[in-house]
């Protein structure tokens, strides 16, 4: 057994390689903010829910984040008439192939398939690109089809580069930045000898929006924060039923293990 | 005995309902053999004393089965295998379903445990020789039963429509088209249409849903008789039938099956519903490693994703799948140059040395003429077949690795580090060092069975006791 310790040590080398992506942050998120979780929807439904859909979503489900259906008809519902239906958009699929390109996905499951430290970095990445045909560019994801449709609130931004000639200079000035940021590494034929090669891009705000880089940040999670709360709108529940079931399987394992030394205590 | 002429059944336990319960009992018995098959499989099926932990997994195993097609039953109320609404009646079941995401995670879940189960099922074997005579039936069961687990996952696989699912199924699919000759139209009747479609949904959830679990259900059952027959090995792979009581006949070293076994397992099964429970209710997407984000983006024929893999329990195979490129042929071909030269060397027999020699030109030949990805496609089965083979090619004079030696130990590490190494390669992206990993990975693992014939001989054995010795 130490000498199959010793080679699994030995081969673990052997399995593993250098990966390169855009940093992410971590999304400050938290399912159980009932306060947080509302103020994203208001921000889901005024921003995100005019081209996107969450179809698997109804608005009902919204009365188990603390709102009341009043609440819900009064200042949510806009593209349904009444709670019971699903969050759908009036957009058609040849409307939005027509005036965007490309087809907005759904929202309902995105956090699960994207992950929340991804949508909040993305959120909080766009940059003005002259060379795309919305004006919007994004450090996560690079010729985006989506315009960057907050920069009211957050202003707008653009991207700076920064080389350096080791990447150890580059990420330290890179773990100051507040955003997102990533590393190009050039070939030293892109670079032209003893050039820069490390390529730091960040973005800097160069005309600010109605709300200031702090405030922004928390609209985000919490929009963030209510599309992970979408995405699987029984997380709280199925924990808190996952502790009562573990508490009675504990009792069974008791059980289980005692009726199980009685039996095998002649045995030899 | 004639069914009429059986004995009334006398029963202990019922306490004051005994004569009741002991006639409808005798009224049973004679008219259906229900006495004979619970002492025959249970009260009088005597098994070893003495399993490990490791014998822990067998039942199990046959718990999840029992889980899957409990929760399978009920997700097929729900679920639409149609592709235009599957993957938004899956996140009904979750949503809107009573307790319908429970029985969804208990699914998913269960899929990968199943395989857990197995996966140390299997390595038990390996450990002690539970495939060697008079078991190899068992063990070939026991094979086709994993077979059929392998199709079963991979058809269930496709249902909830997500990207993984398609992209999956595309590739898998793909695989047959490789076949020289036949394969592209092999691979259009796989999917009953050119590319992976609502048609081929529907037929892969009717495989999922009643013929492949029919099959299982059917291997399981011949699985648990041959293992009655010739009854359970044990942890020191020495046959209790060697040493029985004088009078009654029974082994001396066992214990009826039930109540001690049934007690004893209900203890696994408590563990295992709750390292379970912790996966289902805690942990459900498991990292990534038992749902996969790209999952939860419905299937788009459309745009594929950058990076495709199969669910952790394909990845020792799919990786073996993928190592076969060009410059790995010249070592697919001396390997076989080296097994022809190593088999000739070591068999007398004339026409055996012949045959070799012809099946050896003969795959010498297939290596200059079908691509590598047909190749990786032939060793990629070959990995899972293989296993079928084991019996006769441990050629060890002990069956426990209790009492084998040194060789066998180290060998068997190589092919665990391998097998595991494969299956991590296996989730990653391709890069060339990865490549390079996972062929050396591919030669350990197939070096373990090609070479048992001769390694597990040539291993120092210490002598096997008469008896079992207890723990």
């Amino acid at each position: 057994m130490r000498a199959l310790v010793l080679l699994f040590v030995l081969a673990a080398p052997l399995a593993f390689a250098a990966e390169d992506s855009v940093r992410l942050d971590a999304a400050p998120i938290d399912p159980r903010d009932v306060a947080s979780l509302q103020a994203g929807a208001r921000t889901f439904v005024n921003y995100c829910l005019n081209c996107h859909a969450a179809g698997m979503m109804r608005y009902h489900k919204l009365l188990e984040i603390g709102l009341t259906e009043q609440q819900i008809k009064d200042n949510l519902l806009f593209t349904a008439d009444k709670v019971g239906e699903l969050m759908n958009v009036a957009l058609t699929r040849r409307e939005a192939k027509e005036w965007l390109g490309t087809v907005p996905p759904d929202l309902s499951v995105i956090a699960r398939a994207r992950g929340p430290d991804w949508l909040y970095t993305y959120l909080r990445s766009f940059y003005r690109d002259r060379e795309s045909a919305t004006g919007w560019n994004n450090m996560v994801y690079d010729r985006v089809a989506m315009p960057h449709v907050l920069w009211t609130l957050s202003g707008q931004q653009v991207q700076v580069e920064r080389k350096f000639k080791s990447m150890e200079q580059a990420e330290g000035i890179a773990r100051q930045q507040k955003n997102a940021w990533k590393i190009d590494v050039l070939t030293p034929e892109q670079a032209g000898k003893d050039a820069e090669r490390f390529v730091l891009k960040t973005i800097r705000t160069e005309t600010p929006g109605s709300l200031s880089q702090l405030e922004y940040d928390l609209l985000v999670r919490d929009l963030v924060n209510f599309m992970t709360w979408m995405s699987e709108p029984n997380q709280l529940e199925r924990k808190q039923a996952g502790y009562v079931v573990l508490l009675v399987l504990l009792v069974l394992l008791v059980l289980a293990y005692l009726l199980y030394k009685e039996l095998w205590k002649d045995v030899h | 005995m004639a069914a009429a002429e059986k004995q009334p059944v006398t029963i202990t336990w019922a306490g004051p309902l005994n004569g009741a319960m002991g006639g409808l009992l005798t009224w049973i018995d004679q008219r259906f053999p229900l006495m004979d098959l619970w002492y025959s499989h249970l009260a009088k099926y005597h098994a070893p004393k003495n399993f490990n932990f490791w014998y822990y997994f067998g039942s199990l195993a046959l718990f999840v089965l029992v889980l899957q097609i409990v929760t399978g039953i009920f997700l097929t109320m729900n679920y639409k295998p149609d592709a235009a609404q599957a993957f938004a009646s899956v996140e009904y079941i979750m949503r809107e379903v009573p307790w319908g995401w429970w029985i969804r995670y208990m699914h998913s879940t269960g899929a990968s445990f199943f395989f857990i189960c197995v996966y140390l099922h299997m390595f038990r074997g390996l450990l002690y020789g539970s495939y060697r005579k008079p078991r190899e039936l068992l063990w070939i069961v026991g094979m086709l039963i994993f077979l059929c687990l392998m199709a079963e996952a991979f058809f269930g696989y496709l249902l909830p429509w997500g990207q993984m699912s398609y992209w999956g199924a595309q590739v898998i699919v793909n695989l047959f088209g490789a076949i020289p000759f036949i394969g592209p139209d092999l691979a259009i009747w796989i999917r009953g249409d050119y590319v992976v479609s609502d048609a081929t949904l529907n037929r892969f959830f009717a495989f999922h849903v009643i013929a492949v679990p029919l099959v299982l259900l059917a291997l399981v059952g011949a699985h648990l008789l041959a293992l009655h027959e010739v009854g359970s090995n044990n942890p020191d792979g020495v046959e209790i039938k060697n040493a029985k009581d004088p009078k009654t006949g029974i082994p001396l070293d066992s214990v009826p099956f039930h109540p001690y076994y049934t007690v004893k397992d209900t203890f696994g099964v408590a563990v295992f519903l709750i390292i379970f429970s912790i996966v289902v209710f805690f942990a459900p997407e498991m990292g990534g490693y038992f749902l996969e984000a790209n999952n939860f983006i419905a299937a788009d024929p459309l745009k594929t994703p950058l990076h495709i893999a199969p669910v952790w329990y394909f990845t020792p195979y799919y990786s073996i799948l993928r190592a076969i490129t060009e410059n790995f042929m010249w070592v697919l071909a001396a390997g076989v140059i080296a097994m022809a030269i190593l088999i000739v060397w070591s068999v007398k027999n004339l026409r055996v040395r012949f045959a070799i020699g012809v099946l050896a030109l003969l795959l010498l030949w297939g290596c200059y003429y079908f691509e590598p990805k047909v190749w990786g496609v032939v060793l990629m089965g070959v990995s899972v077949m293989i296993f079928f083979f084991l019996p006769w090619l441990d050629r060890s004079p002990v069956k426990s690795i209790r009492y084998k030696g040194p060789i066998t130990r180290i060998a068997l590490a190589l092919f665990l580090i391998a097998f595991f190494v494969l299956g991590y390669l296996g989730t990653q992206a391709v890069t060339s060092g990865r490549t390079l990993a996972a062929q050396i990975g591919t030669a350990v693992y197939f070096l373990f069975f090609f070479l048992m014939p001769w390694w597990s001989k040539m291993d120092k054995c210490k002598p096997e006791p008469r008896r079992v010795t207890g723990k």
